[in-house]
C-alpha cells in the first residue's frame, strides 16, 4: 500500500535552510515507510496565489492542486522558518485556507528552523498549538534546527525519530481509513444531508 | 431564456476620478438602470438587500415596488433576500403586496448574507444562518400557501390563527429562487421544494458554479420535481465591453484593481481566465455568455452584475446599450440547440396557468364571537 506524504515548506530563499530540513525529512519519512508517494509543497512559488485565495476567496490552479494533496495526504511534514517569534506568515496563510476539517486526524511532523537555539521552543509553543486546534495528530518529535545543528549528528537522530513516529501514524491511519469527524463541503457534494434531516436540525428537534 | 442584470448597491468612489456619489445620487441612479435594462430589452432587474454602508441596497421593497411602477414590463426580483435576518411575516406580506402593486411582476432570491455585525442588529446569530435560512423559509411557504397559519419554531414568536394579507395575487405565490455560492445544503434545500436555484457564478472558478448546479440538479430529480434537466437554473455574469476590445481593457481595468471584492488581488487577465468576468468586445461577451451551458446545461436565468466597482452612471447605461445590441444575437444562441426539456423560467402568467388559472384568495375576516364579517359590520354601522 502507498503512503501518500505530503511536505509542506515555508523557506523564502533559494536554496533556503527549510528547504534542506525539509528534503532530510521527506528522505528519513520515505526510508521509514515501504511505498511513498511523496509530494512536495514549496510556498514560496504559492505565495502571489495565496495572497489571491485571501482576496477572492477560492484558490487558482497551483493553489489547489497544493490544497488538494494536502486534503488527500494520509500524513504531513510542515516545515517553517521561525519570524518574530512564531512561524511565518506566509506558512501560516497556507493553513489559514484550508477548509474546516481537511486536516483532522491527519498525522503531522513539525519541524522549524532559525538562525539560534533559543527559538526552539516555537514547535511547542506556535506549531503544535496551531495543529491542535486543526485537530490534527501531532507527533511527539518535533525537529528544531538552528544553523549550528547542520553541523551536529544529533539533528539527523532527530529527523529519524521523527519520521519514524510519522511513518508509524501514516501507515495506521491508511489500513483504518482516517477518522473524520467533521463532514466537510465535500463530503455534502457526494452525499448530502437529506433535507427533512436539516429542517429537523434547523429547529431543533 | 430570461437575461437580465442585478445590482448589489455598493456606493463606491471612480477610481479614475476619486469621485464617490452621495447615497442620493446611488439610490436615483438604481432606478435610471432598472428603467433603461427595460428599454433595451431586458428582463429582469434584481437588486441586493444590504443593512450597512457603503450600500444603498436597504429596504429592497420600497425599491422594487417604485421601479415597479415607472416600468411597463420588466420582472422585478432580488439578489439577494435576507431570509436569516428578515421576519419571513413581512416577507410575505411585502412581495404579496408588490406583486399586487405590479400585476405578478415579481419574483425573489432567498439568501443567507454573510456579513456578521448585521445579525446581532436584528437579533440573530450569523452561527444559526443555515438554521435561520431553513426554518424561515418553511414558515414563509406556509404563509404564503395556507389562509389560517399555527406555527411554532425555535428562532421567531408563534403564530395562532394569523393570516398573512394580502393573499398571493390570483392565489399564487411569487416565484422564489435560492442562491448560494458554496454552501450544498441551499442547493439541497431548493431541490427540495422544487424553487429555481441561482448562483453567483461571479467571482467563482467555473468549478464551483458547476459543481453546485449539479448537486441542485440531480436532487431535484431525487426529489421528483422532473428531470434533472428540467430543473431551474440561473446564474450571474459579469462583463465590460467597447466596440474595441482594448478600450474595453484599458477603461476597466482602473475599476478593476481597486473593486471592493477582488480588487488588489490577481490580475485582470487572471480573475477573466479564472471567473465569468468578460472584458472585451460585444462579440467575445456574447461567446463567453453561450458557453456557461457548456457546464451548467441549458438554463433559465441569466442576470449580469453591470453597475459596481464605481462605474459612473453614463458608462454603465452605455454597457445596457451594447447588451441591447447583442440581445437579439445572445436569445438566439441560447435557443440554438436548447434541449426541448429545458423549460423555460416560471413566471406570474405560467405559475398562474399551472395552478389552474387564477382564483381570488382574499380572506375575510370572521369575527369569533358574532359569526359576522368585518364588511359587514362596516355596513351595518354605516346604514
Amino acid at each position: 500500500m502507498t503512503t501518500r506524504i505530503v511536505v509542506v515548506s515555508a523557506g523564502l530563499s533559494n536554496p533556503s535552510s527549510t528547504r534542506l530540513l525539509a528534503d532530510r525529512l521527506a528522505a528519513a519519512t520515505t526510508e521509514a515507510l515501504e511505498e511513498v508517494e511523496l509530494t512536495q509543497v514549496e510556498l514560496r512559488d504559492l505565495a502571489h496565489e495565496l495572497t489571491d485565495h485571501l482576496l477572492t476567496g477560492f484558490p487558482a490552479p497551483a493553489l489547489a492542486a497544493a490544497i488538494a494533496a494536502v486534503r488527500e495526504a494520509d500524513g504531513l511534514v510542515v516545515v517553517t522558518p521561525v519570524f518574530s517569534a512564531s512561524y511565518s506568515g506566509l506558512f501560516k496563510t497556507f493553513f489559514d485556507v484550508l477548509e474546516a476539517g481537511t486536516l483532522d486526524g491527519k498525522p503531522v511532523l513539525v519541524a522549524a528552523t532559525a538562525g539560534t537555539a533559543r527559538h526552539s521552543l516555537v514547535l511547542d509553543h506556535a506549531l503544535r498549538p496551531l495543529f491542535a486546534y486543526l485537530r490534527a495528530i501531532v507527533v511527539p518529535t518535533g525537529v528544531f534546527a538552528a544553523t549550528d545543528d547542520f553541523g551536529d549528528t544529533g539533528l539527523q537522530q532527530r529527523i529519524e525519530q521523527a519520521a519514524g513516529e510519522l511513518a508509524a501514524l501514516a501507515g495506521k491511519v491508511q489500513s483504518t481509513g482516517a477518522a473524520r469527524a467533521r463532514r466537510t463541503v465535500e463530503d455534502e457534494f457526494s452525499e448530502p444531508t437529506p433535507f427533512e434531516q436539516l429542517l429537523r436540525n434547523a429547529s431543533g428537534r | 431564456m430570461q437575461i437580465g442584470i442585478f445590482s448589489v448597491g455598493d456606493v463606491t468612489p471612480d477610481p479614475t476620478t476619486g469621485r464617490t456619489p452621495s447615497e442620493h445620487e446611488r439610490i436615483k441612479a438604481t432606478v435610471e438602470i432598472a428603467k433603461h435594462a427595460e428599454e433595451v430589452g431586458l428582463d429582469v432587474f434584481a437588486t441586493g438587500e444590504h443593512h450597512n454602508p457603503p450600500f444603498i441596497s436597504s429596504n429592497p421593497t420600497a425599491t422594487l415596488a417604485y421601479i415597479g411602477a415607472k416600468t411597463e414590463r420588466i420582472i422585478l426580483s432580488t439578489a439577494t433576500t435576507l431570509i436569516t435576518t428578515t421576519d419571513p411575516v413581512l416577507i410575505a406580506e411585502d412581495y404579496a403586496k408588490i406583486q399586487h402593486l405590479t400585476d405578478g411582476r415579481v419574483d425573489l432570491m432567498m439568501g443567507r448574507g454573510n456579513t456578521g455585525p448585521v445579525y446581532p442588529w436584528f437579533g440573530k446569530d450569523i452561527r444559526q444562518g443555515l438554521n435561520l435560512a431553513i426554518e424561515n423559509y418553511a414558515l414563509l411557504r406556509r404563509l404564503w400557501s395556507e389562509d389560517v397559519v399555527n406555527w411554532e419554531g425555535k428562532f421567531r414568536t408563534p403564530l395562532q390563527g394569523y393570516t398573512s394579507t394580502p393573499r398571493p395575487l390570483d392565489g399564487v405565490a411569487p416565484f422564489v429562487w435560492h442562491g448560494s455560492i458554496r454552501s450544498p445544503e441551499i442547493a439541497e434545500q431548493a431541490a427540495y421544494y422544487g424553487d429555481g436555484f441561482f448562483h453567483n457564478h461571479i467571482f467563482w472558478p467555473a468549478g464551483h458554479t458547476k459543481q453546485m448546479v449539479d448537486l441542485y440538479r440531480r436532487r431535484f430529480e431525487h426529489y421528483g420535481h422532473g428531470t434533472a434537466e428540467q430543473a431551474i437554473v440561473g446564474l450571474g455574469g459579469q462583463f465590460f465591453m467597447r466596440k474595441d476590445s482594448q478600450a474595453a481593457v484599458r477603461e476597466f481595468r482602473p475599476y478593476f484593481d481597486n473593486a471592493p471584492v477582488y480588487g488588489h488581488g490577481p490580475s485582470l487577465e487572471d480573475f477573466t481566465e479564472a471567473t465569468p468576468l468578460t472584458v472585451g468586445s460585444p462579440q467575445q461577451v456574447l461567446e463567453r455568455t453561450l458557453s456557461f451551458r457548456e457546464y451548467v446545461g441549458d438554463y433559465q436565468r441569466q442576470l449580469f452584475l453591470v453597475d459596481h466597482a464605481g462605474l459612473p452612471l453614463k458608462t454603465v447605461l452605455e454597457q445596457l446599450d451594447l447588451l441591447g445590441e447583442i440581445l437579439p444575437e445572445m436569445r438566439k444562441g441560447f435557443a440554438e440547440g436548447r434541449s426541448p426539456n429545458a423549460p423555460e423560467a416560471p413566471t406570474h402568467a405560467s405559475l398562474v396557468a399551472k395552478a389552474g388559472g387564477p382564483h381570488d384568495t382574499t380572506v375575510h375576516a370572521v369575527d369569533d364571537v358574532t359569526g359576522h364579517r368585518a364588511e359587514e359590520l362596516a355596513e351595518e354601522v354605516s346604514a
